[in-house]
């Protein structure tokens, strides 16, 4: 038992320096879903999630990069370890759940809802969404609706402006600044659904003592409260957790 | 004069470090001491504006992604001849297996759609020679490397290494797309290789022989000289296939210039750029549409002079038109 022990926490400090020393984690990020990520003048990830990404980093010693994946392939190039991290306003759900692993997560559970021209009324029939989404799977399950799916979210509003859906479903917190900023020309229609239980960051499955140290950061970080104002700073002053 | 081109290195310099070391976000511009101006874009009048606009260090990934490009063509075009003449060849030689081999990679790769093959080679020359470094460098660690969905290596092993700068990664993802292109394209060229092989008159090689020629020298101075004459016409459509199939770049994660036109033209709200706009993809992919149209139009003119000169004194109706017909 005693050798176990000591074994085992030899095996600890291996790693851990091991990891301190050598390893430095890669965070993958869209860099197309402002407030959360986007791509600034400067050619480089900005956002909400580059705060939160660089502090949590901070809080669990860890030395980080950014890379920018194109949303359709980001879980497939995470569990082939091209990166060790996703940050990109994720929405943990069973689905991905079963692929990768979720820390706690770092922004409540957000409405998605449907933005349409002012004067449409309603969402219509033909709804659009970025592809593989919550809500792109909660549109193809509903009837009456027909789908309309784009890889990037810009394109999804771009369609709803040109005419060529009726209505996007998207996160109210990304829609939000699109409504703002049209003059009235955009408007939010219908009611408010509730799906997805938050956003978290992705893990490997196999990589446990990455997730507990960043769970522990973000713990860290909702508990002192800085969480709390970079959702206020990106989210027009939204409460928090 | 001296002065302003120090004052451009000086930029590029700090271009450069800003791109390196993340962080410097007020290094915002390009050509940042050559356009001081720039510093309060929403002052500006339209031309100015743009002319700002134009050299964020945004726009610069754009240009970067242009000479990406046209570097992936320069690599890759002789890559790809040089594997198809090593198709064509191994589809002629002597030994069944060689055959065999020339044949399997022709077929299979032409049989496959190219997208899977380019979402395929990459993924599986990265886990493999992962794979392999794990086996090697890391012995002691015997756990399986497939870890349910995951691929799992130690971090040794891991290519190009974790702490590696970001431009070490790029250049790995590159070489794997470059390789990608080489083989799928390799494969075409070997296709119209083989055919213009069997195109060349038999009585050519058979007065050659004739003449006391070993199969060597007739194969590398009577055949391959006049296999080209042959083949440059599927030469060159397989290069204005391979110039427009540049854009699949972006699937092996290499941001090519139809990305940027595409993030670039997207529109952009003024709470995160300094230079909002709505959605300008249109004059972005009309750019890309000029590009690639004037890009294949001059590789027409170039091939076509290519192929007058490798013509002349031939007996072909081409050939006629410079020496013989006189």
């Amino acid at each position: 038992m005693k050798t176990f022990v000591t074994a085992a926490l030899v095996s600890v400090l291996a790693a851990g320096a091991a990891f301190a020393g050598s390893h430095s984690v890669r965070l993958g990020t869209e860099g197309a879903y402002p407030p959360f990520n986007f791509v600034n003048d400067s050619g480089e990830v900005d956002g909400f999630e580059r705060e939160v990404g660089d502090r949590l980093c901070e809080l669990a010693g860890l030395e980080c990069t950014w890379v920018t994946n194109d949303w359709d392939s980001i879980i497939p190039n995470l569990v082939s370890g091209n990166y060790d991290v996703i940050i990109a306003g994720m929405s943990i759900t069973d689905e991905r759940d079963e692929v990768i692993d979720f820390t706690q997560d770092y922004f409540p559970p957000d409405p998605s809802s449907y933005m349409a021209m002012a004067d449409a009324g309603g969402p219509g029939e033909t709804v659009t969404a970025q592809t593989n989404t919550i809500q792109a799977a909660y549109l193809a399950a509903q009837d009456g609706v027909t789908l309309v799916e784009f890889a990037t979210p810009d394109e999804t509003v771009a369609a709803v402006k040109s005419g060529e859906a009726d209505s996007v479903l998207a996160d109210k917190a990304y829609l939000a600044p699109f409504v703002d900023e049209s003059n009235g020309e955009l408007a939010f229609v219908g009611d408010d659904v509730m799906i997805g239980g938050g956003v978290g960051l992705g893990i490997r499955e196999s990589d446990t003592e990455l997730k507990e140290k960043l769970d522990a950061a973000i713990a860290e970080m909702k508990a002192d409260g800085s969480l709390n104002a970079l959702i206020a700073k990106w989210f027009d002053g939204r409460s928090g957790y | 004069m001296t002065a302003g081109l120090t004052a451009g290195l000086m930029s590029i310099d700090l271009m450069t470090t800003g791109l390196s070391t993340s962080g410097l976000l007020t290094n915002r511009y390009w050509f940042k001491v050559l356009f001081e101006y720039c510093a309060d874009p929403d002052s500006l009048s339209s031309l100015s504006w743009l002319s700002c606009y134009l050299t964020t260090v945004k726009h610069q990934s754009l240009y970067w992604s242009i000479l990406t490009v046209l570097i992936l063509l320069a690599v890759t075009a002789p890559m790809a001849v040089g594997l198809g003449l090593a198709g064509a060849l191994a589809r002629r030689s002597p030994f069944g297996a060689v055959r065999g081999l020339g044949w399997g990679y022709t077929s299979m790769v032409r049989g496959i759609p190219d997208l899977i093959f380019f979402l395929f080679v990459p993924l599986a020359i990265d886990q493999m020679l992962e794979y392999i470094r794990h086996r090697v460098l890391c012995p002691q660690e015997t756990g399986p490397v497939w870890v349910g969905h995951d691929f799992v290596v130690c971090d040794a092993a891991k290519l190009p290494l974790g702490p590696s700068p970001e431009w070490v990664h790029d250049i790995y993802g590159f070489m794997l797309a470059v390789l990608a292109f080489s083989i799928v394209f390799g494969a075409f060229c070997a296709n119209v290789i083989h055919g213009a092989m069997n195109a060349v008159p038999r009585a050519q090689l058979e007065t050659a022989r004739a003449y006391g020629l070993s199969p060597r020298q007739v194969m590398f101075r009577i055949h391959l000289p006049q296999t080209w004459i042959y083949a440059l016409p599927g030469l060159s459509n397989v290069w204005m296939i391979l110039i427009k199939a540049t854009p699949l770049l972006f699937l092996m994660g290499v941001e090519d210039i139809v990305y940027w036109a595409k993030e670039l033209g997207g529109s952009k709200s003024a709470r995160f750029s300094d230079f909002p706009h709505g959605d300008w993809r249109i004059y972005y992919f009309s750019g890309l549409l000029v590009f690639y149209l004037l890009f294949t139009w001059f590789s027409q003119i170039g091939l076509k002079r290519l192929t007058d000169r490798v013509s002349r004194g031939q007996a072909t109706l081409a050939g006629g038109k410079g020496g013989l017909g006189r």
